[in-house]
């Protein structure tokens, strides 16, 4: 079996939702049953050209940002964006892995809860944030962003975890309720606005507001099981070799037990 | 049967089920991870009267250990699950969160679970939190040395209890360097431990008593002072019996180390002392498992 190849036909100039193209709605279809499909009106096979019959492992060629909500929903299988990718990449991710060789627009990995997504390129805001009227957003899974995040990356994250590489902007964290956010780069203002509980593990300190506190230098031995977990993933965050951190809690507005761990980073 | 003038009893040692369970334990060195486990083992060399039976099995380096600092692993038996839940949360609280730097992590698998660090977090008054890492969850629980990691539980598996041997010498001495011999010896197998006191026992109990109190008391049968006075199972030259138990997580673990136990013994030859090795058992009606002494030697269990 080779896997099932899309190769867009066309730039295109509006949004595509491609959340039937998973390998959970394709399993058991043959390519002709899979190219009558009819996203915004039009059937896939006048969009893409197919190859391939492996549903379980989807490649997009020439993808773009117009693609959204890519691996909707997904519970197994793999799928490759040879490009960018729209809104909502990995939307409720629940198994399997997507992987984004360029640039993600925003809510990527909104309300994922297992499974892994990788971005090479950069992301928009809300990255493992909530959808609109949800009160958790990502709760679990993995997130590997090896560019910069936008605004808001981790608000209302519940469980998982995000390694950037790059840098992120403002609000990051924010209303946070657990799971972790490793950042190597800069970081926007506002970090850990209304943060619950969870952990920031950051190399550069960023302005931090009043109700984020210093509780001094520390030495945590939980840091090496959560170092050696990040091995697998290739990122610059097994660099890291330190387990001296300075330790800020937070948000105290709200009662929060968030916390910024700072190491120096060794890379 | 005489392995290198020792004779072996055409005997067998009656072993009970238990229920098991493996914690590892870490700290900073060795010496502090061994305080720990030395104090979370103290007192359990006989479900009879502490509850549980549980031992250090042995060392692990940084790289075997799950925080990538020096440990041990401890075996910890009960008779059934609810008195090992009970012992394992009650030690783990006294034992390990009291003791500086001390970590404690799962060292068993199992679809059983049971409480390792699941309760001990409310210690944390609020300020614990929870790593969940590589599908286990791990508490932090803030301390006066820094943080207390714990993960959140273990695996509890079936297990045996109560292998034995015993060791009949001309003299005390000779039967306890024989059995410090035999020790020796059995750490190197995994998945066993020898709970009492140096690992050898020098009270060998029968069931019952003339006490309608007592539901144990002395062996009369292989007390030396005895042998005048009651149904003795000794011989004139022999003036000392210690008794090994083991318990372990399979019986080819037991009958593995009381092969290498019993071995040890024999390789000190005649001329140590040591004139015959025998088993403790209850006629077979009690226990489940039998461990016959020829057979483990030669070789056809195993």
């Amino acid at each position: 079996m080779t896997q099932l190849t899309f190769t867009l036909k066309q730039p295109l100039t509006h949004s595509l939702d491609c959340s039937q193209l998973t390998p959970d709605l394709l399993k058991g279809l043959n390519i002709n049953q899979i190219g009558a499909i009819a996203l915004h009106g039009q059937r896939v096979s006048d969009l893409f050209e197919m190859s391939g019959d492996d549903t379980e492992n989807i490649v997009f060629k020439n993808s773009s940002q117009f693609f959204d909500n890519v691996g909707k929903n997904m519970t197994l299988g793999s799928i490759t964006l040879e490009g960018d990718a729209g809104a909502y990449l990995g939307f409720g991710l629940k198994n399997g892995t997507i992987h984004c060789t360029g640039n993600a627009q925003a809510f990527a990995a909104c309300n994922m809860v297992s499974g892994l997504l990788k971005i090479d390129g950069n992301t928009g805001d809300f990255l493992g944030g909530a959808s609109s009227g949800l009160r958790k957003g990502m709760r679990g899974g993995t997130v590997i962003i090896k560019g910069n995040a936008g605004d808001r990356v981790g608000d209302q994250m519940r469980r998982g975890l995000i390694l950037i590489e790059g840098n992120v902007g403002d609000y990051c964290a924010s209303r946070m309720i657990a799971g972790t956010i490793g950042i190597l780069g800069n970081v926007g203002e506002y970090a850990c606005f209304n943060m619950k509980r969870g952990t920031l593990l950051l190399t550069k300190l960023p302005k931090l507001h009043a109700t984020i506190q210093d509780c001094g230098s520390h030495t945590l031995p939980f840091l090496n099981l959560m170092f050696k977990s990040f091995k697998p993933f290739n990122t610059q965050f097994s660099n890291i070799e330190t387990k001296r951190v300075q330790r800020f809690v937070g948000d105290a507005a709200c009662s929060g037990n968030g916390e910024i761990l700072l190491v120096s980073h060794s890379s | 049967m005489i392995i290198n003038g020792v004779q072996i009893d055409e005997t067998f040692a009656e072993a009970f089920n238990m229920r098991g369970t493996r914690v590892i334990i870490t700290a900073q060195n060795l010496k502090w991870a061994y305080h720990a486990a030395n104090a979370m083992t103290g007192f359990a060399t006989s479900v009879i009267g502490c509850g549980v039976e549980a031992g250090i099995e042995r060392e692990m380096t940084e790289e075997e250990t799950p925080d990538g600092r020096p440990g041990v692993s401890i075996l910890m038996f009960a008779m059934g699950s609810k008195v090992l839940m009970q012992q394992l949360e009650t030690r783990m609280g006294q034992c390990i969160l009291t003791c500086p730097t001390a970590a404690a992590f799962s060292g068993i698998d199992s679809d059983e679970k049971i409480n390792l660090g699941k309760n001990l977090r409310f210690f944390g008054d609020g300020f614990q939190t929870s790593k969940l890492i590589s599908a286990k969850r791990y508490w932090r629980v803030p301390v006066m040395d820094g943080e207390f990691l714990c993960e959140e539980t273990t695996g509890m598996v079936r297990a045996i209890g109560g292998g034995n041997f015993l060791i009949l010498a001309t003299s005390q001495p000779a039967a306890l360097a024989a059995a410090e011999a035999a020790i020796t010896a059995m750490k190197k197998i995994p998945n066993v431990i020898m709970p009492f006191p140096g690992g050898v026992v020098r009270s060998g109990s029968k069931v019952g008593s003339k006490y309608k109190t007592m539901f144990a008391s002395t062996n009369d049968a292989f007390c030396p002072t005895l042998k005048g006075a009651t149904n003795t199972e000794l011989s004139p030259e022999i003036e000392s019996v210690m008794e090994i138990v083991i318990d372990g997580i399979g019986f080819d673990d037991i009958a593995e180390s009381m092969r290498v136990g019993i071995q040890a013994i024999c390789d000190l030859g005649e001329t140590s002392g040591v004139k015959r090795i025998s088993a403790g058992n209850y006629g077979g009606k009690l226990g489940p498992h039998h461990f016959k002494l020829h057979e483990i030697m030669g070789g056809n269990s195993l």
